[in-house]
């Protein structure tokens, strides 16, 4: 009697059995090697194909090697999604992802090194920019290969800086006394309602580019030494703090950047909302497709020294630990970065949107010979003139970028400087003290990854 | 309220209604825990009775097996796999390494671990109270609207459909200080609102706020226990003299603190799991970085240690830390309640 009763519970059991028995047959499947013969699927995991740019590099990769069966798995990289795929065993054959997310992966093993796959294709890290190889490279072995090298720049709005009598010629954040002056000259404000922000140091987000701009770093060379407590990161958190106090504080600044349609016509720089900021560089891509007519002016972001400098940041293919298709990734790898593809790339999407009207503003992609090309065979003068010398700055940002050194603990480090910027900025705590207590989480996150 | 029992003090010609209202309620669990007490003892009996009562159950195990594979294979499974983990250091890509007690001593010394529960304390001591009390306003006002009830019952309800990511995002437009819709409403009577998103005094209240958008499932509650309220008991209240405060503290309140009961235990262990909207708003991608520290709740600074930080091992630690507060808190609960709650037939 009970036995028969079980019979149900017993099936569902066997059910569910059977379904992963299903998942463990797979993992017979052969491997292929980096020397390999590229044949058969090849699954990714957070490459999307929105434009021109990618699809056009894909389509080469498929022409080239049509016994490759490529299924991307569109989406951006969702580490969750990744930790479960290694975890069951059955990872995707190539990754696409942050580089300051790369080197915690590779610290941990969920990276194969690449030093095969750069030797079977003849692929160098040599070719790319230096700040982005330094991003892929992990205790001296390549773990990833770069794409894109996204600069800094300074952004200015120059009916704000009429407003206030400054001279665009003259703009620079060298002096950041007077860089406070010039925020308080251009902030307007009713009560506690922001009309217009003055300066916008974009911190946290640009702390570490700050930092470096005050002769510091936020982290040491090897990556495994937190600096979060220098007396240059407290300089400028407290510049920081001055520049957001006299806009009405934390609160006031916040919401106000929140209201922004930085994506729109009415984006901050068209509305006269902003002063003068850093930006990404692919921002000048947003002003020249939605307000080509906005009051701009585009200049290098300079260190205390004078001397220009930026922070680079950019993506990265990396092929996990486990994956079965190994020759067919290493190849989509060395396909999507020679500068044959990227100068196809750049000229279809050039193409696509000059059809629609729109500005070309560049592509810029981490290999200095495909950038040299792009710049040399592919832009052309957009006829307006900011928009021209704002490319200018971007070519030049992209030679003095410098990237942040891998860190296996890079996220942990991150969380604590931006938690200490929002103590500090919100008043919670001094910018001394709230650095001083990042600095403790950071190192205490490194020792930990260390010892594992 | 099967026959033969006492029929405690509403009398027994709504005993069946008195049910159906209170199984809504979620009492009918426990009422069915106590009667397979009852006839547990039948099932080992030869009577015939006993047979009939076998070949139910194997039937309703039969009809249960989904569940009961899916909770072994799918909770049970990772429960166990969890606390086990909590005692080794994890990382989802290398072999778990046993470090015995690290983690929760780690997790002692760990001043986030107090900041981010003290947060959902603060978030769980408002929202729960407030979201009840709202839900039961509307319920009786629902009751009393008889002829829009159902339309209204179905508008109050459509936010605990919404997901709960859109209402972060959606909350953080609506209550941004600077042109957010709830403070253009508030400067229409002359108050300069706050800002709500961005100001560290203001971003917990400002969750609160967001949080009282869904207490639809509540209100559904407490609209049902409302229903079964029996009208002859408000008859002899106002036969008495009780006025409208008197009748609905002596006779309401009672009458539906099952279903008040009810919901404190399962709003104050979803408050203090609290997690996509707070996540969506503060730490997401369309986030706003101003309340890293006063949004910074329990279970997303767990989420944090697992997926961000890869700390599997101390985020295990972390999640069993929550367990044990909220089977604490439910346990102090439980023991108050039988000083409040009115369970009718048993007292």
């Amino acid at each position: 009697m009970r036995t028969r009763g079980a019979l149900p519970l017993l099936v569902a059991l066997l059910l569910v059995l059977a379904g992963c028995g299903g998942l463990g047959a797979d993992r017979a499947e052969a491997r292929t090697g980096f020397a390999d013969e590229p044949v058969g699927p090849l699954t990714t995991m957070g490459y999307s194909l929105p434009d021109e740019v990618a699809r056009v590099r894909v389509e080469r990769f498929r022409q080239r090697y049509p016994a490759v069966d490529l299924r991307l798995n569109e989406g951006a990289f969702d580490e969750q999604q990744f930790l479960s795929a290694l975890a069951s065993g059955r990872p995707p054959d190539l990754v696409y992802l942050d580089r300051a997310d790369l080197p915690s992966f590779a610290a941990r093993g969920a990276l194969l090194p690449l030093d095969e796959c750069f030797e079977v294709t003849g692929m160098d890290l040599a070719e790319f920019r230096p700040a982005a190889a330094a991003q892929v490279r992990y205790q001296n072995r390549p773990y990833g290969v770069p794409e894109f090298l996204i600069v800094r720049l300074l952004m200015a709005n120059r009916v704000a800086l009429a407003d206030a009598g400054i001279d665009p010629s003259r703009v620079d954040t060298a002096d950041w006394g007077r860089l406070e002056a010039w925020a308080r000259a251009m902030t307007r404000s009713s009560g506690s309602r922001l009309a217009r922000l003055g300066v916008d140091p974009k911190i946290p987000d640009f702390f570490p580019m700050w930092v470096r701009a005050a002769g510091g770093d936020v982290l040491s060379a090897d990556g495994r030494t937190a600096r979060l407590d220098s007396p240059q990161a407290v300089e400028v958190l407290e510049m920081a703090k001055r520049i957001v106090d006299q806009a009405g504080g934390q609160g006031v600044v916040q919401a106000f950047r929140d209201g922004w349609d930085l994506f729109g016509a009415r984006n901050p720089f068209a509305a006269d909302q902003i002063g003068l900021s850093p930006m990404e560089d692919w921002y000048l891509n947003v002003l020249a497709q939605n307000s080509p007519r906005a009051p701009v002016v585009v200049l290098p972001f300079v260190g205390r020294d004078h001397q220009p400098l930026s922070w680079a940041t950019g993506l990265a293919w990396a092929i996990p630990q486990g994956a079965r298709n190994r020759a067919a990734a290493c190849r989509l790898v060395r396909e999507m970065t020679t500068p044959d593809a990227w100068v196809a790339a750049a000229t279809a999407k050039r193409d696509a949107r000059l059809a629609r009207g729109l500005h070309y503003t560049g592509t810029y992609t981490a290999h200095v010979a495909a950038d040299e090309r792009i710049r040399a065979e592919v832009l052309r003068p957009t006829g307006l003139d900011w928009l021209d010398e704002g490319i200018r700055v971007i070519e030049r940002a992209q030679g003095v970028a410098f990237a942040l050194p891998a860190s296996p603990a890079g996220a942990e480090v991150k969380r604590a400087w931006e938690d200490a910027v929002t103590r500090a900025l919100g008043g919670r705590a001094s910018p001394a003290d709230a650095l001083r207590e990042a600095q403790q989480r950071a190192t205490a996150a490194l020792a930990r990854v260390g010892a594992r | 309220m099967t026959p033969g029992t006492p029929a405690g003090r509403a009398g027994q010609h709504r005993a069946g209604q008195d049910r159906a209202g209170r199984d809504r309620a979620g009492q009918g669990r426990a009422r069915q825990d106590r009667a397979r007490h009852r006839r547990s003892p039948a099932w080992s009996s030869p009577a015939r009775r006993s047979a009939t009562r076998r070949a139910e159950a194997r039937a309703a195990l039969g009809f249960l097996s989904p569940w009961l594979v899916g909770f072994v294979v799918f909770t049970a499974g990772p429960l166990l796999a969890s606390l086990w983990l909590s005692f080794t250091s994890y990382d989802a890509i290398s072999e778990p390494r046993w470090v015995g007690a690290d983690n929760y001593r780690e997790l002692a010394a760990d001043p986030l671990v107090l900041k981010s529960l003290g947060n959902t304390v603060y978030y769980t001591v408002l929202h729960v109270p407030l979201s009840m009390a709202l839900a039961l306003g509307l319920a009786l006002l629902l009751v009393a609207a008889r002829r829009w009830g159902p339309f209204f019952r179905t508008v109050l309800y459509v936010p605990a459909v919404t997901p709960p990511v859109a209402v972060g995002v959606l909350f953080l437009l609506l209550l941004n200080g600077q042109t957010g819709l709830v403070n253009r409403a508030l400067r229409l009577v002359g108050i300069d609102g706050p800002q709500w998103t961005s100001d560290p005094a203001w971003i917990k209240p400002g969750i609160v706020l967001l949080s009282l958008w869904s207490f639809g499932t509540t209100l559904v509650i407490y609209y049902a226990a409302l229903q079964e309220v029996p009208g002859h008991l408000y008859e002899a209240a106002r036969l008495d003299g009780a006025n409208a405060w008197q009748r609905f503290r002596h006779v309401t309140l009672p009458m539906i603190s099952g279903a008040l009961f009810f919901t404190l235990v399962v709003n104050t262990i979803a408050s203090l799991q609290m997690f996509a909207e707070v996540y969506t708003m503060y730490f997401g991608t369309a986030h706003t970085s101003a309340g890293a520290e006063e949004g910074l709740f329990y279970v997303v600074y767990l989420f944090r240690q697992a997926f961000e930080f890869l700390d599997m091992g101390y985020a295990s630690a972390l999640a069993w830390l929550l367990f044990l507060v909220i089977l604490l808190v439910t346990l102090v609960q439980v023991r108050l309640s039988r000083r409040f709650v009115h369970y009718e037939g048993r007292r």
